[in-house]
């Protein structure tokens, strides 16, 4: 039996290179041995990811993507289908874990500059990869038809009436009627079953394959290609499989025993996740009494309320998402790792957090004086930290690095 | 001699230049389908045409809503006290004489309305296209509201002519949709009226 499967493999082997990537990308993809726990959301997006593909492909055999049917499909769905209500929390509480793990993935980029040379490219495909994950996340949203869903659609493309001259004309397009309406609730459908997954796994493998061609980074922020052995491996690299591979399952074990916690007991999350308004089908002729998109866009929709001008408002958001991807050139320090920067480095990126969440927070909230300047504040912060980047960066005496990794 | 002593680069040059041009112009009129699917359909459109609503019924002081391509249509049917209170407003809201064109021409005036009793607005904040609440109810959203239109979702305001006051997110009037009287108390909303 072994040596049949063996006869396959050496078969497919001469016609597809199967081992050959097998071997260069996992069992002989050599890794920095001192990974710790912010290393386990690449693999844990990956997981979610496949979720998903799959609850989605389920759901969309029940769903019906039309104005007057949609609705009715979802509460078909959760009542009436076997296991559909289970396909649909795995989907839904699916994106809002996906969303957790992504910004936990991102935090750990700004820990260690896992951004900078020679990964500047790997950072661009993840916010390839990011923005991807908001248009996906935004395009669902609309697809239960219920009122956030409406108004949440009707808010964003509104966004684009701040365009001058042709903004008018792009809402239009974009909605395919003279409100949000059945065609726009089919195209949404359309993007988001087929058009953006199709690019969402592209750039997963783009990712992959530049993180693979330069190396991992790691919490010490050094090169561990630069000292190898005399089988040519580095000294302080393990291969990924079997170490990661398992290491990862683990992971996934305490995501998995957290994630059905969520969706089993409280898939809503106290309207977090599911907003209570969406329980009411769309009705264009009334708006919710406080419309707030879901909590992962609330950071960039507090911006975007906290300029007083339209089109201020939507350059403004519009920069908060764009800083993001220059971070790399911005970041003029010459180590990577955290734990080698000055205090004002650490300084910042605290200030930085705290501003993204207060953002998140305030973005869920109805708007009030003292919270629209709060926001202003904080907006304020948020872009501070990008825009004196090179200088703080520069200036700061940083520690010498250890030539070799120290601990996870 | 070998073949690379034979090749013209600059003749291969131009017609790789050449060529992919013309296939750029292939490609960007090969996309118009795609793009031009997205505009609104014939049946949309057809779905559009302008409505016909009966005001006479309306009391005065009261709203009466309509959906006319997805959007609320109101009229309302403003007292003579409304009126009057208008012109106090003008310092306060940002486009008093209605300069920025979100109104027909027939409606650039001080009541915004070709009659001046029945307003008609299209009922989208022009902020971000929510539905603002109507608020005759003097003193309502702050002591000194003197009635209007209150946006539930960025706190934007407007008057009992739609006009955006100052220091709020919405940056224009509340749109007046093009309609026209067919009888003495009938709108067609959606047709223009003939110039006057």
């Amino acid at each position: 039996m072994k040596s049949l499967l063996c006869g396959l493999l050496g078969w497919v082997d001469e016609r597809f290179p199967a081992s050959k990537l097998w071997k260069s990308h996992v069992s002989e993809y050599y890794a920095p041995k001192n990974f710790n726990f912010w290393y386990y959301f690449g693999s844990l997006a990956m997981l979610v990811l496949v979720s998903q593909i799959v609850t989605g492909i389920w759901l969309a055999m029940h769903y019906k993507p039309a104005a007057d049917l949609a609705f009715a499909s979802v509460e078909y769905i959760m009542r009436d289908v076997p296991y559909g209500w289970l396909l649909r929390y795995l989907h839904s509480t699916g994106a809002s874990a996906f969303f957790v793990v992504v910004y936990l993935h991102m935090f750990r980029a700004l820990l260690y500059g896992s951004y900078k040379k020679p990964r500047e490219l790997i950072w661009l495909l993840g916010m390839g990869l990011y923005l991807c994950l908001m248009a996906e996340a935004f395009m669902g949203y609309l697809l239960p038809w219920g009122q956030m869903s409406f108004w949440g659609a009707k808010v964003i493309t509104s966004l684009f009436e701040a365009i001058p001259l042709v903004g008018d004309q792009l809402v239009l397009w974009l909605r395919g009627d003279y409100s949000v309406s059945d065609a726009t609730l089919n195209r949404f459908f359309a993007l988001h079953v087929v058009a953006v997954p199709l690019i969402f796994v592209f750039l997963v493998v783009a990712h992959i394959m530049a993180l693979h061609e330069v190396g991992s980074n790691n919490p010490d922020g050094i090169d561990i290609k630069q000292y190898k052995g005399a089988d040519g491996k580095p000294l302080d690299g393990i291969p990924f499989h079997p170490y990661y591979t398992v290491k990862d399952l683990f992971g996934v074990g305490v995501f998995l025993i957290v994630f059905c916690g969520i969706l089993f007991f409280m898939p809503d999350f106290g309207g977090l996740f599911l907003e209570g308004p969406n329980f009411e089908a769309a009705n264009p002729m009334k708006t919710p009494e406080h419309i707030a998109p879901v909590w992962y866009m609330t950071p960039f929709y507090a911006i975007l309320r906290a300029v007083p001008d339209k089109l201020g408002g939507v350059v403004a958001m519009g920069a908060a998402i764009a800083i993001l991807c220059v971070l790399p050139w911005l970041d003029r320090s010459p180590v990577r790792s955290i734990r080698y920067r000055g205090p004002i480095f650490k300084t910042a990126l605290s200030i930085f957090v705290i501003s993204f969440v207060a953002l998140g927070y305030l973005g869920l909230m109805p708007p009030t004086a003292m919270r629209a300047i709060a926001a202003q504040l904080f907006t304020v912060l948020y872009f501070c930290f990008f825009i004196f980047m090179p200088i703080y960066t520069s200036l700061e005496k940083v520690q010498p690095v250890p030539k070799r990794v120290t601990t996870p | 001699m070998s073949v690379d002593d034979k090749v013209d680069k600059s003749r291969r040059r131009f017609l790789t230049t050449a060529t992919s041009l013309l296939g750029g112009v292939g490609v960007a009129y090969a996309a118009v389908p795609f793009i031009g699917s997205w505009l609104p359909s014939a049946k949309t459109k057809a779905l559009g045409a302008p409505i016909s609503v009966d005001v006479s019924q309306l009391e005065p002081g009261a709203q009466l809503t309509v959906e006319w391509r997805g959007q609320p249509i109101w009229v309302i049917h403003r007292t003579p006290e409304m009126l009057a209170g208008l012109k106090d407003l003008d310092k306060t809201v940002r486009d008093p004489e209605s300069q920025q064109a979100q109104q027909p021409l027939y409606a650039q005036n001080a009541y915004r309305s070709i009659k001046e009793a029945y307003l008609v607005l299209i009922g989208l904040c022009t902020h971000l296209g929510c539905v603002p609440t109507y608020r005759p109810d003097i003193g309502g959203i702050d002591a000194a509201w003197p009635g209007g239109f209150f946006c539930p979702c960025h706190g934007s305001k407007f008057d009992l002519a739609g006009r955006v006051y100052k220091g709020v997110p919405a940056p224009l009037n509340l749109p007046v949709p093009p309609h026209k009287y067919t009888q003495e108390n009938v709108i067609l909303i959606g047709e223009e009226e003939k110039a006057a």
